[in-house]
């Protein structure tokens, strides 16, 4: 078997499983002698059918064939990179110098694990990587930040996620006497948001492609929820990391948010919940009225988006694609009056019949009320606007989700993490790709100071390293404060029974 | 009886009842006084009963919770359920209030107290088992909660000491528009909000019945009742999990494990009771993918929805996926034949694509590979109408779950259509089942218009007998009992019985 996939000996103890052990437990994968190139990846498949129906839709986007491994020896000294034109993104030299000497090890550590003193917070966290063979490794764990760069520099991961932290070491799960040993504690609240979503009233673009249009899309689902979490919830470490191609994900950090069980995820998901019902499902937002607060923020902050995004840029509603919104309208004399004007000017732009429907109210063709109208109106624009999440992605405590940093393996552009405070300018294609920071460092020019450089410093990846630092120093401080005001209660001999 | 101390003690009162302590309290068979009807069962049982009243009383409970199980299943809204359970509450666990002035108060009591506390060892178990069990118990306590005498539910709920801040004046004026969108409540309406952390309330919190301020629900006074039952499903929870964890010592008495075990047997999870003979049917021969489009004849609307989906894009999403796989594998399509079934039905894919992405979900659907040892005989099991209506609603693009639930009435009625029921009543009546979210109904309404004359037939000749024609609650059974009705006098009428389909 080549050499690069083959797990390295750990502390953790895992050096000695083998397949043997393996095919006595009854927790053990099943990999079909067909399927299974090598023991080492025995441990692939224990993937729960649920997840990976779920997974598999919105990451369809792989290449369609796995590059293989090369044998070569790892290079003690990262040695320069040869991009050239024919270099992919998932080339092994280009994965492995990746990770080498771009990926954010030291922070992701941080962030993970609360404090620069390594702790279960991250000893006991899973995370799941898919290797370069397409076959998906659960359960890894790492008790430093450099053993976890080791092992990706290895295995070359096309990707890899994260997971719960586990009551113990998820390396050990299968040596513990009781299954119920083994229990998911804690993990971020997670939010994904994904452009498939979108596809019935997009109009730019289909599938996985996505341009400045519709990534608008994706950037005001980002200010609802955002503002929600903070100023209802009263979360105060939220990141959002663009997913490397058509969506993003938010990580709520907060200590309140990670301990949170699954029926507090669910009532978060279905607080920010609103469209409801598949395609067949007729009109999908049907609101009480007076609005929730939360609903009613959100639809201030939808309007304009409403306006420029979808009424300018998508034009949902041109030629005959007017029937959509003519069954959203309560009111049939209102209905009829308006298909009549369009029907004899079926090439109005959007913008033009959203105002048709008040102009002819207002002539008298209305049966309702108009405040009925503008209700209707605000249901509309609330479902042309309001964000459309992967809910079942936040409802689960031990839901896993990509990391970020990692490369996506369709774009090859790294899923860098979003400043909210200036969400509006980022640009999902201009993202660097991870070919284009090997180049970057290439063309380095050292200054000659004194100050050693790293090699992400050198790059476009630098400012999005430096925003996540800034957030994981946030994060840290706070966890700080709050375990410096515990053990000051315990030493005054308040003991914390609960 | 009870000599493990599994349950979750309030820290305040923990002195009162450490454990050296107990050791006597124990020795005096201390029958406790229950001063309210209602109860959170914090403190455990401390007085000897006999093994027949151990198990009597667990039985009575246990038929309480199956058929709040039963009502939520059939979709019975709360004031149907309550209705419904009036008469089985009072045969099996009767519990009156304090107003009655029964002699048998204490007793009714003390019954409801420990039968609660032997199911809590029955079922702590397994994940699976304590959800559904914190859930029956969680829909019992508010049907009791609802209907009790309302200076006695003030009176209890005082006397659980819940720490809610009220909203002070000068912050109630200044939130008053807020408050009031938030809580739903009539302009005008004078009313108390309570501020709890919101995790107190998240079923508020779901369905945006309160304000929300960092962090803090701002609940209004008529919510009590959901923050009460709240916190009994809290103290609950973490109490099970305390079982859970206690549950091996337990183990080592031998009298009480096989009661224990047989009581958490017979409620079992529906899921558990699908067996693969449910899926040969007699007359029906080795079914092939080339099949399926004729079969889909005799599906059930929400498989020949996603059939017809399939078809027509050539593509289904995951959900939609498994629950049809696992419907096919029901019907009896082997494992290669599925393959084959998704393989041509994806047209527009790639081999490699397939390969990679779908086939190995096929086979983890069918036990082929994945999940623990116990699991990969079977595979997954095939969904019932009661796991497919509790599942999460379809999102865009999606196609899977119960058409009478997800369509709206007008797209129900062409889909029905489209599968040839045109007749106006039973279109109609449909229409009525699905606005009183009776989903089963419509279904088994359906069915007997469209096999009227074969089910006519059956019961005229006497070959069917009632339980034949039991209200359908499993897709599988709808297509075997529809196939069997239609191929009458080919030689297999009768033979649908067998094993009963789990439901
Ligand atoms: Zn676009």
């Amino acid at each position: 078997m080549p050499h690069s996939v083959t797990p390295e000996p750990t502390p953790g103890g895992d050096s000695s499983r083998t397949i043997s052990q393996a095919t006595m437990d009854p927790e053990s994968p099943d990999i079909p002698m067909a399927d299974a190139p090598s023991p080492a990846e025995a441990e692939t498949t224990k993937v729960n059918l649920e997840e990976l129906f779920n997974d598999e839709d919105s990451d369809a986007e792989f290449g369609s064939s796995a590059p293989l491994i090369k044998s070569e020896e790892e290079p003690s000294q990262p040695e320069p990179i040869k991009i050239t034109s024919k270099s992919t993104y998932s080339d092994p030299e280009i994965m492995r110098a990746f990770y080498q000497r771009l990926f954010p090890f030291r922070y992701l550590f941080q962030w993970l694990n609360h404090s620069a003193v390594p702790s279960n917070d991250f000893a006991h966290r899973e995370f799941a990587f898919t290797l370069p063979n397409d076959a998906y490794l659960r359960y890894q764990s790492f008790p430093t930040a450099d053993m976890l760069r080791r092992q990706c520099i290895q295995m070359l991961p096309s990707r890899f996620e994260i997971g719960p932290v586990y009551s113990t070491n998820p390396r050990d799960r299968k040596t513990l006497r009781k299954a119920s040993a083994f229990r998911p504690l804690a993990k971020e609240l997670v939010f994904d948001i994904d452009m498939t979503d979108y596809d019935d009233i997009r109009t730019c673009c289909t599938g996985a492609s996505i341009c400045h249009k519709c990534w608008a899309f994706i950037t005001m689902a980002i200010k609802v929820v955002d503002v929600a979490l903070r100023e209802d919830f009263g979360f105060k470490h939220i990141m959002w990391v663009y997913s490397g191609r058509r969506g993003a994900h938010a990580w709520v950090c907060d200590k309140r948010a990670r301990e949170m069980d699954d029926a507090k995820r669910r009532a978060i998901a279905g607080y920010l919940e609103l469209l409801k019902g598949g395609d067949q499902g007729g009109k999908r937002v049907n609101v009480r009225r007076p609005l929730h607060p939360h609903l009613d923020r959100s639809l201030n902050i939808l309007k304009e988006h409403f306006q420029s995004t979808i009424l300018a840029e998508q034009d949902p509603w041109a030629e005959d694609k007017s029937a959509h919104l003519l069954n959203l309208l309560p009111d049939p004399t209102l209905r009829s009056a308006l298909q009549k004007k369009w029907d004899s000017s079926p090439s109005r732009p959007s913008a033009s019949k959203w105002s048709d429907i008040d102009n002819v109210a207002k002539s008298g063709a209305l049966s309702k009320t108009s405040r009925d109208l503008l209700e209707a109106k605000q249901d509309i624009v609330l479902e042309y606007t309001y964000p459309r999440l992967d809910a079942e992605v936040s409802k689960k405590l031990n839901h896993l989700l990509k990391s970020p940093f990692v490369v996506h393996p369709g774009t090859g552009r790294v899923c860098v993490p979003i400043d909210t405070r200036k969400v509006e300018q980022f640009d999902p294609l201009g993202v660097p790709t991870v070919t284009q920071l090997l180049t970057e460092i290439d063309e380095w020019e050292d200054d000659e100071s004194e100050k050693k450089v790293q090699d992400w410093e050198k790059t476009s990846l630098k400012p999005y390293v430096d925003y996540f630092r800034g957030f994981v120093a946030g994060l840290l401080k706070e966890e700080k404060e709050k375990s410096g005001i515990k053990r000051e209660r315990e030493e005054n001999g308040e003991a914390m029974e609960f | 009886m009870i000599r493990h101390d599994y349950s979750r003690v309030d820290p305040k009162r923990r002195t009162h009842i450490d454990p050296k302590k107990r050791q006597f309290a124990k020795a005096e068979f201390q029958q406790q006084n229950y001063e309210h009807r209602l109860n959170f069962y914090i403190l455990p049982p401390t007085a000897e009963i006999t093994l027949e009243e151990f198990e009597t009383w667990a039985i009575n409970r246990l038929k309480v919770l199956s058929e709040l199980e039963a009502c939520s299943f059939r979709n019975r809204s709360p004031e149907e359920t309550s209705e419904y359970m009036t008469s089985i509450l009072n045969k099996y666990l009767p519990l009156r209030s304090n107003s009655s002035r029964s002699q048998s108060l204490q007793d009714e009591r003390k019954k409801d107290h420990y039968s609660h506390f032997i199911l809590r060892l029955a079922f702590s178990a397994t994940e699976d088992l304590r959800r559904r069990f914190s859930r029956l118990e969680t829909m019992l306590f508010r049907l009791r909660f609802k209907d009790d005498d309302l200076r006695e539910r003030q009176e209890f709920v005082r006397s659980l000491n819940l720490e809610w801040e009220e909203v002070k004046e000068d912050e109630k004026r200044e939130l008053r528009d807020e408050l009031v969108a938030a809580s739903r409540s009539k302009k005008g309406e004078e009313q108390d909000w309570f501020k709890v952390d919101w995790e107190r309330v998240p079923e508020l919190v779901e369905q945006r019945k309160v304000l929300l301020k960092r962090g803090k629900a701002y609940v209004p006074q008529r919510e009590q009742m959901s923050l009460v039952v709240a916190e009994f499903t809290k103290r609950l929870d973490e109490a099970l999990e305390l079982t859970a964890r206690a549950l091996p010592r337990l183990d080592e008495d031998d009298r009480l494990a096989p009661i224990l075990s047989h009581l958490s047997q017979s409620f079992n999870a529906p899921d558990a009771a699908y067996s693969s003979s449910d899926a040969s049917i007699d007359g029906l021969s080795i079914i092939t993918a080339n099949a399926i489009d004729t079969l889909s004849q005799n599906f059930p609307l929400c498989m020949q929805n996603l059939h017809m989906t399939l078809r027509a894009n050539s593509h289904l999403k995951h959900y939609g996926r498994l629950q049809y796989t696992l419907f096919l594998k029901g019907i009896g399509l082997s494992l290669e034949e599925c393959i084959v079934f998704w393989r041509r039905s994806f047209k527009l894919m790639t081999d490699d694509k397939f390969q990679k992405e779908y086939k190995y979900n096929v086979r983890h659907a069918y036990g082929d590979v994945g999940g623990d040892a116990n699991r990969r005989g079977r595979g997954y099991t095939p969904y019932s109408c009661q796991k497919i209506l509790t599942e999460p609603v379809p999102g865009p693009g999606q196609a899977h779950g119960c058409p009478y639930r997800t369509f709206t009435s007008d797209n129900l009625t062409s889909l029905l259509q489209r599968v040839g029921i045109n007749d106006r009543d039973v279109l109609k009546t449909v229409k009525e089942d699905v606005s009183k979210q009776r989903y089963h109904v419509a279904c088994n309404r359906v069915f007997e218009h469209t096999h009227k004359r074969e089910i006519k037939k059956v019961k005229d000749d006497g070959t069917w007998s009632a339980t034949d024609l039991d209200t359908i609650v499993h897709p599988n059974t709808y297509f075997k009992r529809s196939w069997l009705l239609k191929h009458l006098g080919e030689g297999n009428a009768g033979i649908v019985n067998g094993e009963k389909m789990e439901e």
